[in-house]
C-alpha cells in the first residue's frame, strides 16, 4: 500500500478528513414553517418555537456514575456458579466446518485481490505475535491451550510462547474456534502462518489447496481491481490481461465483452469528443460514454448514431451484433432514444413489417401498453400515442391505456363495439362542448341503426 | 399506537440507561488523557456517538478540536502518519486510540508493523447497545451480516454475547433462551460462557425471554418490498440510526431536514406500523382535529385565551409540524411509487410467494432489467425468485444474469458471485436429485435416521425451501379471499395480507409451543441449528420477548412483532444492525 506522507498540517485539511463540528440543528425546524397546504389552511401566529422534537433529550441529564458502580459491583458479587443455563449441543460437524471456512477466509483476507492476498502472508508470518503484557509473563506461559484462548478473550495477559509444536499450535486453534471468537482465531492463526513458511512444501501444498478453493472468487477479485485504474487506456489493458486467466466459461464471456466494451468505448469517445455533427450541437453530451454499461453504450449509439452502417463500431447494429443483445432489449432502447428525439418516423419503423402482400403492420416484441408507456414518457403527441394504443392487444389494457392518455377516438370506438350507450353518455360528459369528439359521440347516439346494450 | 394496548402489560425497562453507561464511560476514557486533546471520529461512529453524547459534554472535558475521518480502513495508518509528522516535527503529543465496541488483535498488530507501537497506547469503548426507540436496541454494526454471513468472519460473536450480557447485568436475568440458525448458537455459547465466568451471579429477578435468530433464515421476509408506513420511509429515504434525512420534495422548501423516527413524535408513531393503504385517511382526520383545536380559540376571553397559550398551543404547534411532515413525506411516497409501477411490482412479488404465474414473473424481472430501472429493485426480484424456487433453471440463470450485466454493468460479476456464495441467488444444480434419493431412502428407514440424511444432503446442497415451509406455516393466505387491512387478523398485512413473515412466524410458534416440539420439519427444512434452553426458573410468566436478528431486520418485521405483541401481551424488538 502505498499513501503519500503527510508533509505538514495541510493534509489535514484535504477532502479526506475534515474539521468537524456537531451539527447544530436548532432552527431546523423554523425552516419548515410553510406546512403543506392540508395543514396550512389553518391559521396560527407563527412565532419561534424553542422546542425541538428532533434533537436527543440528552440535555439536562445529570451525569450519573451508574456504569461505574455497575462494573464494580459486577465483579464483586461472585456468587456460587450455579449453572443457570446448560451448555447446547454444538454438533461435531459445526465446529468442523468453523475451522476450515476461518482457515481460508484469512487467506481471502477480506475482499483484497490475489496479489495483495499472499503480499499479506508474507507480512504476517514475519513479526512475532503479540508480546505479552510484561505482568505475569512467566505465569501466563505455563497455560493451557483452553486457559490461554480464555484470557485472550477477555484480554488477560498470555503467552503463546509454548506453542512451538505444530500440533500444539493446531490445539491452540481448535480451543480458538471452539469459542467462536473471530478475534482470537485470527490471532492465533498468524502463528500458523509461521509454522507453514518454515516448511516450504507445506506451504506450497497449503497455497495450492487455497487456490483451488476459492480460485472462482480470487479470481473475480483480481478482475474487481479495474475499479480502481483510473486512466481509461490502462483500464483496458488490465481488462485485457484478465483475458487469459481461468475463469468459468459463462464468466470469461463477461469479461471478453467488458474488454472489447471498453476498447470500443474509447474509439467512441475519442472521435465523438471533436465531433461536429448537428446531432452534437442540437443535443451536447452531458457526459463521456467511458464505462458506461452495454445498454448505456447501445442507447447512447441509437441517439448520436442512429443510422450508420454496420461496419462502424458506433452503430448500433454493430453494437447490437457484437454484444449479441436480443431483439426485445434492441426495440427497448432503440424506441427510449428515438422517442427521445421525437423522431417518430424512426419509431414507426421500429416495429413496421411488411407481409407478402406489401402491407405494413406493425409487431412487437414487448406488449405495445408499454410501448405507448414509453412514448408517452417521451411526451408524443395524441396522434402518435393513438395509433400505439389501437395496437394493445387486451382490450381492458387498451381501454384503460386510452383512457389515461386521452385518446379520445380510441374510447369512442371501444364504447361503440361494445354497445356501451351509458359510458358514451358519461364520457360525452367530460369532453368539451362542440368538440368533434363530442359531436362523433352526438353522432353516435343518435345513430338509430346501434343496437345499444344498454 | 401500541403504549395505550400495553398499559396492562409489564412496562418495557428504561433503555436509556444504556446510553447513560456509554457516555459515562467515554468521559472516563476522555479523563483518562487529561488536558486539552483533539478527537479523530470515525464517520461511521459520529450517529450513535451523537445520540448519546454533544459537544458541550466533550467540551466539558477538553476536548478541543473535533475531526471526522471518512475511510475506515485507513483509520489506523492515518494515525501513523499522524505520528510520525509530529515526530518529524519535533512536536510532542500524546496518542491514544479507543477501539468500539471491542478492540481486535489484528489492530495491535497492524500498529506494531507500522512501528508506533509505543507511541500510541490503546483502549477500549464497549458501546455494545444504542437504544433507538422505546422497544428497539441497536448494536449499530452494518458490516455484520457481510462480515458473518459473507466472509464466514466470526469476530462479531463475541460482540452479540457480550451485548447480551450487558442487558441482563443492567435489567435482570433470562428466564429462556430460544434460538435458531449457526451464528444464535455460538452467540448463546459465547454469552454462557462470559455469564458462567461468573462476573455476574445476582440474583436478579427475571426480565425477559430471548430469542435469538439468524439473518439467513429467512431471507424471504427483507426482499419484499415494503409497505407498512416506516418500512416504506426505509426503503425510500433510508432510516440510518433512527434518524432520516427529509429532502426538499417532502418539506416543500429548498433545505433538507433531518428528523427522529420514534415513539416522541406522536404522529408518526400512530402511523408507523399502518398499512400505507390506511395513513392517508389517518393524517387526513388528523388535520380535522387539529383545525377543530385551533378553532377553539374563536370567542375566548383573554384569561381563557391565555390559558390555552400556555397550556395547549405548544402541543398543537408541535403536532402540525409533525403532521405536515408525515403529509409530506407521504406525497413524495406516492409519487415515487407510481412513477415505478409499484402496482406491477408488488404483482410480481405476491406472484412469487404464491408460487403462481412464474413465467410472467420471470418476463417481468426481464423487462424490469431491460429497462434499466432500478437496479437494486431488479437484484431484489432476482433474488426472491431464486429463493422461493430454490434456484434459478440454468437456461433462465444465464440468460437473466446477462442481461443484467448488459443493463447495470459487467463489474456487477462479483455481485453474482457473492450473492451466490450466500445462497441468495443461485442456479439449480443437479442436486436436485438428492432430493429425489433421500426421499426414496427416507421410505426404508424411521424418521430419526431420514434427519440425520436430510441434515447430510442439505450440507450438500443448501436450499431454500420455502414452498414446502410457506406451506408447512401457513405463510401465504388462500389467494380470492377479502383482507381487510384496516383491521389486520394477523401478521399478513404488512404485506398487504400476502405473507407472513417467516421469521417472524417462526418467532410465533416457538413462544406458543415454548420450544420448538412439534415442528420437527420446520426446522429439519432450515436446516436445523434450533435450540431452546431455560434457566431454573420458577416463574414462567415472562411477558417480555428479546428478538435479536443476528445480521439485521426490517421495519416490516418490527411492525408484525408489534402486532404480535399487542395480541400476546409485550414483545419488545432488538435489531441488529
Amino acid at each position: 500500500m502505498t499513501r503519500a506522507k503527510p508533509e505538514d498540517d495541510e493534509y489535514w485539511n484535504s477532502s479526506k478528513f475534515k474539521a468537524f463540528t456537531f451539527d447544530d440543528e436548532d432552527d431546523e425546524f423554523s425552516q419548515l414553517k410553510e406546512s403543506k397546504r392540508a395543514v396550512n389552511s389553518i391559521l396560527v401566529d407563527e412565532d419561534e418555537d424553542e422546542d425541538d422534537v428532533e434533537r436527543v433529550s440528552w440535555s439536562g441529564e445529570p451525569v450519573g456514575s451508574i456504569s461505574w458502580s455497575v462494573k464494580e459491583t459486577a465483579s464483586s458479587i461472585r456468587s456460587g456458579s450455579e449453572q443457570s443455563f446448560p451448555k447446547i449441543d454444538t454438533t461435531p460437524s459445526l465446529s468442523k466446518q468453523g475451522s476450515g471456512y476461518s482457515l481460508s477466509s484469512l487467506f481471502k483476507a477480506k475482499s483484497k485481490p490475489v496479489t495483495e492476498a499472499f503480499r499479506k502472508i508474507q507480512a504476517t508470518y514475519a513479526p512475532e505475535l503479540r508480546k505479552p503484557k510484561s505482568d505475569g509473563k512467566d505465569f501466563v506461559s505455563d497455560l493451557s491451550p483452553e486457559e490461554t484462548v480464555r484470557r485472550m478473550q477477555k484480554g488477560r495477559p498470555f503467552s503463546l510462547e509454548k506453542f512451538r509444536s505444530l500440533q500444539d499450535k493446531l490445539l491452540l486453534l481448535d480451543e480458538a474456534v471452539a469459542v467462536y471468537d473471530g478475534n482470537v482465531i485470527t490471532a492465533v492463526s498468524q502463528i500458523l502462518f509461521r509454522e507453514l513458511m518454515a516448511r516450504d512444501v507445506a506451504l506450497r501444498h497449503y497455497v495450492h489447496y487455497l487456490k483451488e478453493m476459492g480460485e472462482q472468487k480470487l479470481l473475480l477479485m483480481h478482475y474487481k481491481e479495474h475499479l480502481n485504474i483510473k486512466d481509461e487506456g490502462r483500464r483496458r489493458d488490465f481488462l485485457k490481461s484478465c483475458l487469459s486467466l481461468p475463469f468459468s466459461q459463462d464468466d470469461a464471456t463477461h469479461v471478453q465483452d467488458h474488454y472489447t466494451l471498453l476498447e470500443r468505448q474509447i474509439i467512441i469517445e475519442a472521435s465523438d469528443k471533436k465531433a461536429d455533427a448537428e446531432i452534437f450541437k442540437k443535443f451536447p453530451r452531458k457526459a463521456s460514454i467511458l464505462n458506461m454499461p452495454i445498454i448505456t453504450t447501445l442507447y447512447y449509439s441509437c441517439f448520436y448514431h442512429y443510422g450508420e452502417s454496420e461496419g462502424t463500431f458506433s452503430s448500433p447494429s454493430n453494437i447490437r451484433k457484437t454484444f449479441r443483445i436480443s431483439e426485445k432489449q434492441y426495440i427497448l432502447t432503440a424506441l427510449g432514444a428515438r422517442a427521445k428525439l421525437k423522431s417518430w418516423f424512426d419509431v414507426d419503423s421500429l416495429f413496421n413489417t411488411k407481409n407478402w402482400l406489401g402491407y405494413t403492420k406493425k409487431k412487437s416484441p414487448i406488449g405495445f401498453h408499454r410501448v405507448v408507456d414509453i412514448l408517452h414518457k417521451n411526451s408524443a403527441p395524441v396522434q402518435v400515442l393513438q395509433e400505439y394504443v389501437n395496437l394493445i392487444d387486451d382490450p381492458d389494457l387498451k381501454l384503460s391505456g386510452a383512457l389515461k392518455y386521452k385518446c379520445h377516438d380510441v374510447v369512442i370506438n371501444t364504447y361503440r363495439d361494445l354497445k356501451d350507450r351509458q359510458q358514451l353518455i358519461v364520457y360525452r360528459e367530460k369532453l368539451e362542448r362542440d368538440s368533434p369528439e363530442y359531436r362523433k359521440i352526438q353522432e353516435l347516439l343518435n345513430n338509430v341503426q346501434i343496437r345499444w346494450k344498454n | 399506537m401500541a403504549h395505550t394496548e400495553w398499559k396492562d402489560a409489564p412496562g418495557l425497562p428504561d433503555f436509556s440507561l444504556l446510553k447513560r453507561l456509554a457516555r459515562d464511560q467515554l468521559i472516563f476514557l476522555l479523563e483518562q488523557l487529561p488536558g486539552k486533546k483533539d478527537l479523530f471520529i470515525d464517520a461511521d461512529l459520529m450517529s450513535p456517538l451523537d445520540r448519546i453524547a454533544n459537544v458541550t459534554i466533550l467540551k466539558q472535558h477538553e476536548v478541543d478540536k473535533l475531526y471526522k475521518v471518512e475511510l475506515k480502513p485507513i483509520f489506523v495508518l492515518m494515525f501513523t502518519d499522524l505520528v510520525n509528522a509530529d515526530k518529524v516535527a519535533g512536536r510532542f503529543r500524546r496518542y491514544k486510540i479507543i477501539f468500539t465496541p471491542q478492540k481486535f488483535y489484528a489492530c495491535e498488530t497492524v500498529l506494531e508493523e507500522q512501528g508506533v507501537y509505543g507511541d500510541v497506547t490503546t483502549d477500549e469503548w464497549n458501546f455494545y447497545i444504542l437504544p433507538l426507540d422505546d422497544d428497539i436496541l441497536s448494536l449499530e454494526l452494518p458490516e455484520f451480516f457481510r462480515d458473518n454471513f459473507l466472509e464466514g468472519d466470526q469476530r462479531w460473536v463475541t460482540t452479540a454475547g457480550s451485548a447480551l450480557r450487558l442487558l441482563q447485568s443492567v435489567y435482570g436475568s433470562f428466564s429462556k433462551v430460544y434460538g435458531i440458525g449457526r451464528c444464535a448458537k455460538m452467540v448463546y455459547e459465547s454469552w454462557r460462557e462470559l455469564m458462567e465466568d461468573g462476573e455476574q451471579r445476582t440474583r436478579q429477578p427475571e426480565f425477559a425471554k430471548v430469542f435469538l435468530v439468524d439473518r439467513d433464515v429467512d431471507f424471504v421476509t427483507p426482499l419484499c418490498s415494503q409497505v407498512v408506513y416506516e418500512g416504506l420511509v426505509d426503503d425510500l429515504f433510508r432510516i440510518k440510526c433512527g434518524s432520516v434525512e427529509f429532502g426538499p420534495d417532502v418539506t416543500s422548501s429548498d433545505k433538507s431536514i433531518k428528523v427522529m423516527l420514534n415513539s416522541q413524535d406522536k404522529v408518526f408513531s400512530e402511523i408507523r406500523n399502518e398499512h400505507f393503504s390506511n395513513v392517508f385517511g389517518f393524517l387526513s382526520q388528523k388535520a380535522k382535529n387539529l383545525q377543530t383545536a385551533y378553532d377553539k380559540r374563536r370567542g375566548m376571553d383573554i384569561q381563557q385565551m391565555k390559558a390555552f397559550v400556555a397550556d395547549e398551543l405548544k402541543g398543537l404547534k408541535q403536532e402540525h409540524r409533525l403532521l405536515s411532515l408525515h403529509i409530506g413525506a407521504s406525497e413524495s411516497m406516492m409519487k415515487k411509487k407510481t412513477k415505478q409501477d409499484f402496482q406491477e411490482l408488488l404483482k410480481t412479488e405476491h406472484s412469487l410467494l404464491e408460487g403462481f404465474e412464474i413465467r410472467e414473473c420471470i418476463t417481468y424481472i426481464e423487462e424490469h432489467i431491460n429497462r434499466q430501472v432500478s437496479m437494486i429493485d431488479s437484484l431484489r426480484l432476482l433474488c426472491l425468485l431464486s429463493i422461493t424456487e430454490n434456484g434459478l433453471l440454468s437456461k433462465d440463470y444465464r440468460s437473466l444474469k446477462a442481461q443484467y450485466l448488459q443493463s447495470y454493468g459487467i463489474e456487477h460479476l462479483l455481485t453474482f458471485a457473492n450473492l451466490r456464495q450466500l445462497g441468495l441467488l443461485e442456479e439449480q444444480q443437479a442436486g436436485e436429485t438428492l432430493t429425489v434419493m433421500e426421499s426414496k431412502v427416507g421410505k426404508l428407514v424411521n424418521d430419526k435416521t431420514v434427519g440425520k440424511l436430510t441434515d447430510a444432503f442439505s450440507s450438500l446442497a443448501k436450499k431454500s425451501n420455502f414452498r414446502a415451509l410457506s406451506k408447512r406455516l401457513a405463510l401465504v393466505p388462500k389467494s380470492g379471499e377479502e383482507y381487510d387491512l384496516r383491521v389486520p387478523r394477523d401478521m399478513a398485512y404488512v404485506f398487504s395480507g400476502a405473507y407472513i413473515p417467516l421469521s417472524c412466524k417462526l418467532i410465533e410458534q416457538v413462544l406458543e409451543r415454548d420450544g420448538w416440539t412439534g415442528m420437527e420439519e420446520v426446522t429439519r427444512m432450515l436446516n436445523g441449528q434450533e435450540f431452546a434452553v431455560t434457566a431454573r426458573s420458577k416463574t414462567d410468566a415472562q411477558r417480555i420477548v428479546l428478538v435479536m436478528f443476528l445480521g439485521g431486520c426490517t421495519f416490516s418485521e418490527i411492525s408484525a412483532l408489534r402486532f404480535l405483541g399487542k395480541e400476546r401481551g409485550t414483545y419488545y424488538v432488538k435489531q441488529m444492525e
